[in-house]
């Protein structure tokens, strides 16, 4: 259980390296998850020995959030002091990615004769 | 009675009882969420978050109190989005199949999501700040409040509309599917991954593998999108 979350801390680590010197505008946490895909790629090995942690971290991510979202009840006179506007504006831009997101992933997979399901 | 001031005294300014607090609130959230056969509305993380403050609120609880407990559970962020790296290698062969349906999805939603925010806050009279700090929510937390900080957005107000964008996402995905009869976990899960971010993937996580394997690149593309456009769009207004 330690090495796995030995490896996870260490990409992250490595990730926050890379995004101070190289890409600051992606976070470490998201470069450390690209470079762990590369680490598994070349080492498929690994990825058997970290699965079970990673796979059971993953499976509550739900948990991960709560504490940020418990931030955001002490914030919502922000919201508040904007009106309807912002919370619409909120509402139909994210429906509407959503639609149009998958809308055209569907699409485009058919044109392309490979749906998936 | 001064004793049991005492022991809430002590246990009220460590970690230990909110953190605790923490877990059990989102195990309650989870039983729900359960019982509900993971209806859309019974979402955990919202379940929790309420739970939680209404504690909190009839303790007179500060949040900068609880969060010294709840930090520990914050940190694992991190490791969990690095952990992501894990479902994406499994699913490789089909990510690398559908890099042509997925890149255009990613463009599709992203443009989507930052376009509509601009134009239906701008048409309902938003000032230009809270505009501005609306056009990176789709984005995951640290690289909305980014950008948002860079365009003259607040990135406080952008981490409130980021965590509510993903909670609208992860409520509404599965009826919004059903009336688009899209049945294809790729497509669903991506999609999420892209307009809701992590708490979308968590949700995506919930009702299928690959969808939320589907979902988590999705994210981390659309962090990256979203950086670039963002400042694009918002150099419009």
């Amino acid at each position: 259980m330690i090495f796995p979350i030995t490896v996870l801390l260490l990409f992250q680590l490595l990730g926050e390296v890379a995004s101070r010197l190289v890409l600051p505008a992606l976070p470490g946490p998201v470069l450390g998850m690209v470079l762990l895909l590369g680490a598994l790629v070349t080492a498929p090995k690994l990825a058997a020995a970290i699965r079970p942690t990673a796979n059971g971290i993953l499976s509550h991510l739900s948990l991960l959030f709560v504490p940020a979202g418990v931030g955001v009840v002490g914030h919502l006179d922000l919201i508040a002091a904007h009106g309807l506007a912002l919370i619409t504006a909120l509402v139909l831009s994210t429906v509407l990615a959503l639609a149009v997101g998958a809308l055209v992933f569907a699409g485009v997979a058919k044109a392309m004769g490979q749906a998936d399901d | 009675m001064t004793e049991v001031w005492q022991l809430w005294t002590y246990l009220s300014e460590g970690p230990l009882l909110w953190l605790t607090v923490t877990l059990m609130a989102y195990l309650a959230a989870e039983r729900i969420s359960l019982l509900a056969g993971r209806a859309p509305l019974a979402n955990p993380v919202l379940l929790a978050v309420i739970l939680l403050a209404v504690t909190l609120w009839a303790t007179g609880t500060e949040y900068e109190t609880y969060f010294e407990g709840a930090q520990f559970v914050h940190f694992l962020l991190g490791p969990a989005t690095v952990a992501l790296a894990v479902p994406l290698h499994a699913n490789l062969g089909r990510v690398r199949q559908a890099l042509v349906p997925m890149l255009a999805a990613l463009l599709a939603g992203s443009l989507t999501a930052i376009s509509v925010a601009l134009g239906i806050g701008w048409l309902m009279g938003l000032e230009m700040q809270a505009l501005l700090s609306l056009a990176p929510k789709s984005a995951t937390a640290p690289v909305a409040m980014g950008v948002a900080e860079r365009i003259g957005g607040a990135p406080a107000l952008t981490a409130v509309l980021v965590i509510l964008t993903g909670v609208i996402g992860a409520i509404v995905v599965s009826p919004l599917m059903t009336i688009l009869r899209i049945r294809d976990w790729r497509a669903r899960g991506f999609a999420l991954g892209v307009a809701a971010h992590g708490i979308g993937t968590a949700r995506a996580f919930q009702v299928n593998e690959t969808a939320g394997a589907f979902s988590g690149i999705g994210m981390g593309l659309n962090a990256i999108l979203t950086a670039i456009l963002a400042p694009l769009a918002a150099s419009l207004f």
